[in-house]
């Protein structure tokens, strides 16, 4: 086929009402970070680790983007951070997913005594701000990005446990659950067939409005010195370097515009995703917040 | 928040009852809380003992053996958990590895800096969120809808700990419109301390020249912390808006002829208030954890730059200490917006 037919052919299958602006604008931003993050150590012009160039050069010269103050390249330690970062977030969100994914639907669909055991361990971890929760665990493992990731997971699971649950809870006594359970479907088979795609929707979205999330903890915890260690290239280590050179603008400026750009990206996506797949919140009933007010999306618990 | 446990509640106003209830999930949570904070410094990896003392300390035998005692740390772990509540009851959170003082006393300290950051920045937020919101939502699918959507997406995307260098730098040593780090000028003493909270104490002192400087070094900090929650409470407005513009009374209201402001005041915000309500809980955790990585760019002696200085030093205590402080703090803020909802919302109480 030719290329033109082929995207006359993709192009085709998308509705209208997918193509905004902010769907459009978050995907190309993100997808692009992507393949900056896969492919950065090939393109990039120096090693992001190496002090082999003059220290504290203003962006322009030799060094596109200037150097840092112990002589590394600013652009190459740019683009090779999108490598550490993005898909350490993209881990976090999967591993949190699944995890809040399978006991919420445990909690929701056995009820009783694991439905609570489960759902105090929830309240347990909600009962911190996140931020502060992660800083907590991530100093006592030790500061590593693994143990940071470790801590980001730990934080963000129960929202997802949440939202499942409520959601199982409500699929639970739907008449075609119902139904299939009548026909002798096994719990498990009800539970894998009937419940779980139905509420693939609402945790994607809440997914997608999550890797932003996670990577301004990534790189939040970063910036305290929990996350990434000298000498790697961490967007949020980057910036809290840059507050030891304070006049050299430039050391912190283009890691901070990077994480702007790249969470704005998957926010825009994440929020346009909310619009498509989740036909009871048209934007009119569109639940804000998501992401940070997983209580709210909890619903059921008020 | 929690669930109300099935719990029966005693006889009387079901008000009373649904304020024991929460009150019953409150003092579980901190326990919770407490279980928490016990268990992340008994769980780290190699020598929690050289962890909590430091490397010079730990090896004193001496230092160390005191230091057994007193932790129980010979003691199966329950009873360790019981020794550590009783320190806990005492005002003991074990002793910085930065400061050298006991975590008690610099948080002491540390706490009113951080209250009056995120006092103003939970109004300016709630003022700025509410009145986007609001304006979003009167304008459904218009183009100010969309900036509007834009603009809160944007304000959850910034890396407030950026921002927070950015604006200190455009504004303090660029354009010089904005005082130096910190809470006040070298020059202007503390006004005697009564909140802790630097502008209230210096207008109760009557001092309006530590007032005005004072509220000139909150600026910075308070705009760079509220623009995430400005974005958080902006898109909740929004809906909770909507939720009520489409209500019978609302209609009722316009068709009686009630001016446009009269009606955004008394009915539609009047209405919108209860859920706007609950997200200021979350709000405020958001705030909390905002301190942590904002308030060290500015040198601001809250919570925030205690947390960063132990977190960057890995002083455990001092840790530990911001992470049990943050964490009941944020279970009294979620504690009085579950009382203020039961209060202002008569079918809450009967959930």
């Amino acid at each position: 086929m030719k290329p033109r037919r082929l995207r006359r052919a993709v192009f085709a299958r998308i509705p209208r009402a997918w193509l905004t602006p902010l769907a459009i604008i978050g995907l190309v931003v993100a997808l692009a970070w992507i393949v900056v993050a896969f492919t950065a150590s090939s393109f990039i012009p120096f090693s992001p680790t190496e002090q082999s160039l003059p220290r504290l050069q203003p962006p322009g010269g030799e060094a596109l983007l200037g150097t840092d103050g112990l002589g590394r390249d600013v652009f190459s330690r740019l683009m090779a951070g999108a490598g550490v970062t993005i898909p350490l977030a993209l881990l976090l969100v999967a591993v949190s997913t699944l995890v809040g994914v399978i006991v919420g639907a445990i909690a929701g669909f056995f009820g009783r005594w694991v439905d609570e055991a489960l759902m105090r361990v929830t309240d347990l971890v909600m009962a911190f701000p996140t931020v502060i929760l992660a800083m907590v665990i991530a100093a006592s493992l030790g500061p590593s990005l693994f143990n940071a990731v470790i801590a980001g997971i730990v934080v963000s699971w129960p929202q997802y446990a949440r939202v499942t649950r409520s959601l199982v809870l409500s699929l639970r006594t739907q008449n075609y659950v119902v139904a299939g359970r009548l026909l002798g479907y096994s719990p498990l088979r009800s539970l894998l067939r009937d419940i779980l795609p139905n509420i693939a929707g609402p945790v994607l979205v809440l997914a997608a409005l999550d890797i932003g999330t996670a990577i301004l903890l990534l790189s939040g915890l970063s910036f305290l010195g929990l996350g990434a260690q000298p000498p790697t290239a961490e967007w949020g280590s980057m910036i809290s370097e840059a507050m030891r050179n304070f006049d050299s603008w430039w050391i912190g400026v283009f890691p901070g515009l990077a994480i702007l750009t790249v969470v704005m990206a998957f926010n825009f996506l994440g929020d346009s995703l909310r619009d498509i797949l989740d036909p009871t919140s048209q934007t009119e009933r569109e639940s804000a917040g998501v992401a940070h007010a997983p209580a709210q999306a909890a619903g059921s618990d008020r | 928040m929690a669930a109300p446990t099935k719990r029966r509640y005693p006889a009387g106003s079901p008000l009373a009852g649904y304020l024991l209830r929460r009150l019953g999930t409150s003092v579980l949570l901190l326990l919770g809380v407490t279980l928490v904070t016990f268990i992340l410094t008994n769980m780290v990896p190699g020598d929690p003992i050289a962890a909590a003392l430091g490397e010079g300390a730990s090896q004193n035998p001496v230092t160390v053996a005191a230091y057994v005692e007193r932790h129980g740390l010979d003691q199966p772990l329950p009873v360790q958990y019981l020794t550590y509540l009783t320190n806990l009851v005492q005002g003991d959170l074990g002793t910085s590895l930065t400061t050298g003082r006991p975590v008690t006393e610099d948080l002491a300290t540390a706490i009113p800096a951080s209250f009056e950051v995120a006092i103003w920045s939970i109004i300016v937020s709630l003022c700025v969120g509410t009145a986007l919101g609001t304006i979003a939502a009167y304008r459904r699918g218009q183009v100010s809808d969309q900036v509007v959507r834009v603009v809160s997406l944007i304000g959850l995307s910034v890396p407030t700990f950026w921002m927070a260098l950015v604006s200190f730098h455009v504004f303090f040593l660029q354009l010089r419109i904005a005082p130096g780090s910190g809470r006040l000028s070298p020059m202007l003493t503390p006004p005697p301390t009564v909140t802790g909270m630097y502008t209230i104490d210096a207008l109760l002192d009557g001092d309006l020249e530590v007032f005005a400087d004072a509220a000139a070094h909150l600026v910075l900090p308070v705009l760079v912390l509220s623009l995430f929650t400005i974005g958080l409470l902006t898109r909740f407005v929004r809906t909770a808006v909507l939720e009520v513009l489409s209500a019978d009374y609302v209609r009722a209201a316009r068709a009686k002829g009630l001016s446009g402001p009269r009606v955004v005041f008394d009915y539609v915000l009047r209405g919108a208030s209860l859920p706007i309500l609950t997200i200021v809980g979350v709000a405020f955790g958001a705030l909390l954890s905002g301190t942590v990585l904002v308030e060290a760019v500015f040198a601001w002696p809250g919570l925030g730059t205690y947390a960063y200085n132990s977190a960057t030093a890995l002083d455990l205590p001092g840790v530990m200490g911001v992470g049990l402080v943050v964490g009941v703090i944020y279970l009294v803020i979620n504690f009085a917006v579950d009382l203020l909802y039961g209060v202002l919302d008569p079918r809450v109480r009967l959930a």
